[in-house]
Order: structure tokens, then C-alpha cells, then sequence
């Protein structure tokens, strides 16, 4: 069986945790126990049905404030898929945490509110979607239930979204009309929406095919950490341990290490004591090479034939998610897999203005804000396009002075000094 | 690959990001399902090296003498280090004070014993079994959860965690919990024990034991509750669907023998794992109020 992982985004209110509240609901995964919860609590909607909401807002702080948050994590099967939800905040003031649930998202669903129609925080999570390279966009207009279920309303808002979705080039979007209070078009096709002839959310979810292929498939082995028993039995073992990402290895494969360029052969891929011809895209393994050479955690190795960019300047899709803004003087440490430099940014290349798109010079970067920056690191960083590999292009930014993560980095290019 | 071989690669790459990121590292070892799991994953992650951390056990002194034994002999077969916390050495230093009354359980005392370990080793990373699946506080945190000086978990100042990039610096006297199966439903889990053909503690099976009913709860009838002339024991055929002490974890009826049945029975179900912890039950915020206190 395979494994869907997609986010629910949109502004606060758009109905985010009800939508979740149904899908599980309708899938039979909400147990006894916990439905029993749920009728403790007693928050009741304004039609006397119970409150499914209250399934995601894990926190104390939520339930009191009636918003999310933070991301929650939501497991649920059917007969033919595994699905992971991550419930994002609609609120501004948590978007990096929204970026977190949405990293790892194969396809996205944002709600709309049928009343409202496209608002900021839809343009702004459509577009951090978009940025972090998620290949499929679901539109849920919701509330359909609150405009008498009107394809005037439909239309107007599909439309809408579609002028906005032109500038995403490489997202596949799709549209359902539903009612995530009343059940409209989630688990079956609704009787009020006769107009529609799409499939209902959760068919969608089942059969929906993600383009999870990277643009090019070339295989990179961040090294983790090395293996090393010195025991009697075994006393030259060196195992370099990692996981696979982009693309395969196999063993005879002509290795480079990254970034000090010395070259070996594999001559060995094990996974618990077995070993393998090939090293799949995703595998944690082991790997041996021919060559006794001078490899620690946060060297790559690489095919000697497929190398990524190698350089100690480069630019960077950036979205800032610290309260204190982008600091140019400053020494940051960046963060790409296991691989930690100090970096500097040179400079603030643009700032997207989230209602225009519109990019423009600016010197302040604040809380939230999106665009792109020059880095300088001080050592020299292995690395592909964010949207071709996104484990070897996505890196984050920590603040040296408190250790937190400041900000999310879709590497783009090296470029000259 | 199919979704258990890629949540296995995450739950490896996740102990070996522990490895390369922390000084001195550990992994709390509870006896149950979840932790013999990720002591398994640490198998294909490090082996044939050793573990880069020690395995660590608060002992309630009011554990399942099964959990104890095949603690015990696990350890034996692994060759790796143990080191247990006695939350009766916490009482008897006073630091905490037994509870009273009939539904008087350790589980709450077992935080205090928790830190004071963490602290005298100097532990800065601590790994555990906690599944996102289980409780919806656990359903918010990060899998590099970061714990104040005083081991709390602040759940509004969590840090995004994106990708597979885990964050793991932190200052003198914080430590990180960090948490390798947290995308692993109870059902995963079994299907994964199954696959791999883990050895489990025998209490996960069903067998006959004296038990009593309190708050609809099937307890052990044991020297550890306080049990009166109103309980009545009596001897059924169970089984144990989490292993916490004996205090706190309730036995369900069950006829399921191997592990197949358990699989089987699980799928059926309509009551979640934790509905048989006792400690959960306590108030609608228990589990988040217990995080936030530096509870596993
Ligand atoms: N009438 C109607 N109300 C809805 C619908 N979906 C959500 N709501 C209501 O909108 C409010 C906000 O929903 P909630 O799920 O908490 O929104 P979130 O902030 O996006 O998670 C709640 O009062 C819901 O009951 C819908 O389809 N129709």
C-alpha cells in the first residue's frame, strides 16, 4: 500500500480541522474513546452536531482559543491508500509552522471559504505550496452549504484561484465544491451540487496520482555517521551510514566525496547485516567503499558522473520565521541534512509582496516574509536546485545566538562571487 | 519500497541524526512494544557496531515482572549498557511522596525520577518510543523535541521542523527528546513486529490472570493497588495492549494468541490504544500537562 501525506491549508475559519474532523469521521477512524472525549468536551456546533475540530486542536491553549496552533499529525487507511494529514494553522503569526507541516506534503488541500472567496493567507499558503515545490494543489471552496450550494459562487471563485495558480507553473490543481460541516462532496457525491461531476474529496485522496519524481534522478549519500566496531572479529570495518536520496546507487558505482573530490568504488551496500546489489532512492543503508579515504558526517558522496553544484556562494528562496528580522551583519549557521556551515547573507537580492506577487528590492526582511537572498558559507556546500532534489536543496537557518530555526531556504544556484 | 521499508529508513536516518548531533545521547527503554521496536531499528542502524547510547529504564518499582525479565534478557543478548532510575530512590530521598487512596499510581512520580536521570548522566538527547497516533498532544510535537532546564516541553515555542532536517542545538542543561517512530500507527507497529519477527514480552498475549474492575478498567490484581473488600477478583482470559506499570494499565479481554490474532484484533477494535491508561484519563489536557511537566 502506498503513503499520502498532504497538508490542509487556508485562512482561519475556512473549516481546516471540521474538514479533518469529517475525513475521519467518515472513515471510521475515530475511535469509541475518543468520540467519548469529544462528547465530555461538549463543544457543540451551532446545529447541535458535535464539534470535530476539537479532534486536531490538541492543546490546551487551542481548544481556549478556538484556533489552531500548531501543525497535528492525523493517521487514517482506507482499503486503498495510508494517509497522513497534517493540520496547518491558518493564522499569519504561525506560519512557519504551516511551512513545517508542509514541507514534507505531497499534495496540498486549501480551503475556501464560499463567502469569501481568495483572500491573503490563501494567496500567501498557495504560494509558500508552490515555493516548496508540492506537486498537487487540491481547492476545497468550502461552506458551500452557506451560499445554497450556488455553481455561480463555484465558478467565480475556481476562476479566481486559476488566475492565481498561472504563475505556478509546475503545480497540478484541482477543484470540489464540499461542505465540510454537512458532508457535502467528502465522502460520497452530494445530492445538492448535481452541477459537479468531479469525484468527492475522499475518492480524490484515493486515486489522486502524485508526481513525486524529482525533475532528474541522480542518487546523493549524505554520510551520518560511520560505523567503526574495532573488535577483534572486526577489526578494519568501516561502514559509511546514511540515506539515500534522489536517485539509486549500485555497488561498482564510481564515487565522489564531496567536498574534499577524492574518488572510490562501491564495493559494498548493506541494510541490517544484508547486502544489496542496489541502494534504492529513500534507503537508509550502509555503504563500503574500495578506498580508504578521509570521509566524516556531512560529506556526500556522490556518482563521479552526476555531480551537484559545489560552491560557497549561492542563492536561495528564503522565508523567515523568526520574529527578529534578517540581520546582514550577522553569522548564521545553515543547516542542509547533516552538514552544518556558518553562513553570512550578502544580500537581499527581492521581497515578494504576497498580495501582488510582485518582486521588489528591499533592504528589512521580517517575520513571514518571502523572497530571495545571497549567501556566502564558510565552507563549500554540495548541493542541487531545491525543486529538483529537494533533501539536497532544502536547508534551514539557525540562529547562533538562541539555536532557534529562523528560516526556510529553497536553494536555487551558485553564483560568482 | 513499501510504507513500513520508508518508515523504517526514517526511524534509522532519525537515530543515526542522534548519533552524528548529540554528546551523550540515550534511549529510554520502557519494556513495551514501541521501545523493543526502536531497540530493534538501533539494531539496523548502527550494528555491526555498537550503540552510541545506553538504554535507560525508570523502574516503578511496580513494573510486570515479565517486562523486567525480558528486559533483562534482552540486554543480556544486545551487549549494550543499562542504566535504570528508581522512582523508590526519588521517594526515599524524598523528592517526591507516594500518593494515597485507591487509584494511588507511581506513573506521576516516574517524571521526577526521569530528570533527576537525565541530569546525573548529563544526558543531552533522549530518544522515545511516543507515536503521534497515540494522544493528540502527542500528535503536535516535533520529532527533535527540545526540553528546557527544568525538562519542559513548550508547545508554543516549538521549532518548524522542515524536511528531514532536524535541529538538535541546544545550550548546557537542555536536552532534546527526540522521537523515531512518530509517524507509526499502533497498527504499523504490530504489522512492523510481524514483518520482522520481533521478540515481544509475553503479557502482549493473551493468558489467564487474576484481575479486578475499577472505573471499567480491568486491573492486575496485585499487592500494588490498594485493593478492599469491595473488589472482587476474578480470572479471565487477557491481554495487554501497552505496558506501562501495573498500576496504570488496564488488560483487555482477548482470545488473541499469536500475533496474527493481535494484528487481527486491533483492526476490529473501537477503543484507541491508550484507552486502557488510566493516566490519560485524568482531564481532557493530561497528557499535554504531563509534557509539559518533562513526562516522556
Ligand atoms: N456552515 C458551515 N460551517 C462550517 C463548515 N466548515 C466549517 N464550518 C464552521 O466554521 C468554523 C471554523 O471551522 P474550523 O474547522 O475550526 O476552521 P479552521 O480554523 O480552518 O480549522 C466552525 O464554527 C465550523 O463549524 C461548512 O462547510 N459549513
Amino acid at each position: 500500500m502506498d503513503l499520502l501525506k498532504f497538508i490542509t491549508a487556508g485562512s482561519v475559519d475556512d473549516g481546516k480541522s471540521t474538514l479533518i474532523g469529517r475525513l475521519l469521521y467518515d472513515t471510521d477512524s475515530i475511535l469509541d474513546d475518543q468520540l467519548e472525549a469529544i462528547q465530555r468536551a461538549n463543544r457543540k456546533n451551532d446545529d447541535g452536531t458535535l464539534d470535530l475540530a476539537i479532534l486536531t486542536d490538541g492543546l490546551k491553549a487551542e481548544r481556549e482559543q478556538g484556533i489552531t496552533i500548531d501543525v497535528a499529525y492525523k493517521y487514517f487507511h482506507t482499503d486503498r491508500r495510508k494517509f497522513i494529514i497534517a493540520d496547518t494553522p491558518g493564522h499569519i503569526q504561525y506560519t512557519r509552522n504551516m511551512v513545517t507541516g508542509a514541507s514534507n506534503a505531497d499534495l496540498a488541500i486549501i480551503l475556501i471559504d464560499a463567502r469569501k472567496g481568495v483572500v491573503e493567507q490563501t494567496r500567501r499558503h498557495s504560494f509558500l505550496v508552490s515555493l516548496l515545490a508540492i506537486p498537487n494543489i487540491l481547492v476545497c471552496i468550502n461552506k458551500m452549504d452557506m451560499v445554497d450550494y450556488d455553481k455561480a459562487v463555484y465558478d467565480k471563485i475556481r476562476a479566481d484561484y486559476e488566475r492565481l495558480a498561472g504563475n505556478m507553473e509546475k503545480t497540478q490543481v484541482d477543484y470540489i465544491p464540499v461542505s465540510a460541516l454537512k458532508g457535502d462532496n467528502i465522502a460520497s457525491s452530494s445530492s445538492n451540487t448535481p452541477w459537479y461531476e468531479g469525484k468527492p474529496l475522499l475518492e480524490f485522496l484515493e486515486t489522486v496520482e502524485v508526481n513525486r519524481q524529482p525533475q532528474t534522478q541522480q542518487a546523493r549519500f549524505p554520510v551520518q555517521w560511520v560505523i567503526r566496531p574495532q573488535t577483534v572479529e572486526l577489526p578494519d570495518y568501516r561502514g559509511y551510514a546514511g540515506r539515500i536520496v534522489g536517485g539509486d546507487f549500485s555497488v561498482g558505482d564510481r564515487v565522489v566525496a564531496l567536498p574534499s573530490g577524492f574518488m572510490s568504488t562501491i564495493t559494498r551496500i548493506e541494510l541490517a547485516g544484508e547486502n544489496l546489489q542496489i541502494g534504492e532512492n529513500g534507503a537508509s543503508v550502509i555503504v563500503h567503499l574500495a578506498d580508504d579515504i578521509d570521509i566524516s558526517r556531512g560529506d556526500m558522496l556522490v556518482k563521479a558522473d552526476e555531480q551537484p553544484a559545489l560552491s560557497q556562494s549561492f542563492e536561495s528562496d528564503i522565508c523567515w520565521m523568526d520574529t527578529k528580522p534578517l540581520d546582514l551583519g550577522q553569522t548564521y549557521f545553515l543547516q542542509q541534512h547533516g552538514k552544518i556551515t556558518k553562513v553570512k547573507i550578502q544580500d537581499i537580492v527581492y521581497r515578494i509582496d504576497i498580495q501582488t506577487l510582485e518582486k521588489s528590492a528591499s533592504d528589512s526582511f521580517g517575520l513571514n516574509d518571502i523572497g530571495r537572498v545571497r549567501f556566502k558559507s564558510a565552507d563549500p556546500l554540495a548541493f542541487d536546485h531545491y525543486a529538483s532534489n529537494k533533501a539536497n536543496g532544502g536547508a534551514i537557518l539557525i540562529d547562533s545566538r538562541n539555536n532557534l530555526t529562523i528560516a526556510a531556504l529553497m536553494i536555487d544556484k551558485p553564483v560568482d562571487n | 519500497m513499501d510504507y513500513l521499508d520508508h518508515l523504517e529508513a526514517e526511524a534509522i536516518y532519525i537515530l543515526r541524526e542522534v548519533a552524528g548531533q548529540f554528546e551523550k545521547p540515550a534511549l529510554l527503554f520502557s519494556g513495551g512494544k514501541d521501545s523493543i521496536t526502536l531497540v530493534h531499528l538501533a539494531k539496523k542502524a548502527f550494528r555491526p557496531g555498537r550503540f552510541p547510547f545506553p538504554l535507560v529504564h525508570i523502574d516503578t518499582g511496580h513494573n510486570f515482572p515479565e517486562t523486567i525479565a525480558f528486559r533483562d534478557e534482552l540486554i543480556a543478548e544486545l551487549q549494550e549498557e543499562l542504566i535504570v532510575g528508581y522512582v523508590q530512590d526519588s521517594i526515599d530521598a524524598g523528592k517526591v511522596v507516594e500518593q494515597k487512596g485507591k487509584n494511588a499510581s507511581r506513573n506521576q512520580l516516574q517524571t521526577t525520577t526521569l530528570l533527576d536521570t537525565i541530569a546525573e548522566n548529563g544526558f543531552d538527547a533522549c530518544i522515545g518510543g511516543a507515536r503521534r497516533d497515540e494522544e493528540k498532544a502527542r500528535a503536535k510535537e516535533r520529532i527533535f523535541s527540545v526540553r528546557d532546564e527544568f525538562g519542559q516541553w513548550d508547545p508554543k515555542r516549538q521549532r518548524p521542523e522542515l524536511w528531514n532536517i532536524y535541529n538538535g542545538r541546544i545550550f548546557k542543561g537542555e536536552n532534546v527528546r527526540v522521537f523515531p517512530i512518530s509517524n507509526w500507527t499502533e497498527l504499523d507497529v504490530w504489522n512492523y513486529i510481524r514483518r520482522e519477527n520481533i521478540k515481544l514480552p509475553s503479557i502482549y498475549f493473551s493468558h489467564e490472570r487474576d484481575v479486578i474492575t475499577r472505573n471499567g478498567q480491568l486491573m492486575t490484581a496485585t499487592e500494588f493497588l490498594n485493593i478492599d473488600h469491595e473488589d472482587i477478583v476474578q480470572r479471565h482470559r487477557v491481554r495487554f495492549r501497552t505496558v506501562g506499570d501495573m498500576t496504570c494499565t488496564a488488560a483487555v479481554l482477548s482470545e488473541a494468541y499469536h500475533i496474527d490474532d493481535i494484528i487481527e484484533e486491533i483492526q476490529l477494535s473501537n477503543v484507541s490504544e491508550r484507552g486502557a491508561r488510566m493516566d490519560d484519563k485524568v482531564s481532557e489536557a493530561a497528557m499535554e500537562d504531563r509534557k509539559k511537566g518533562g513526562y516522556f
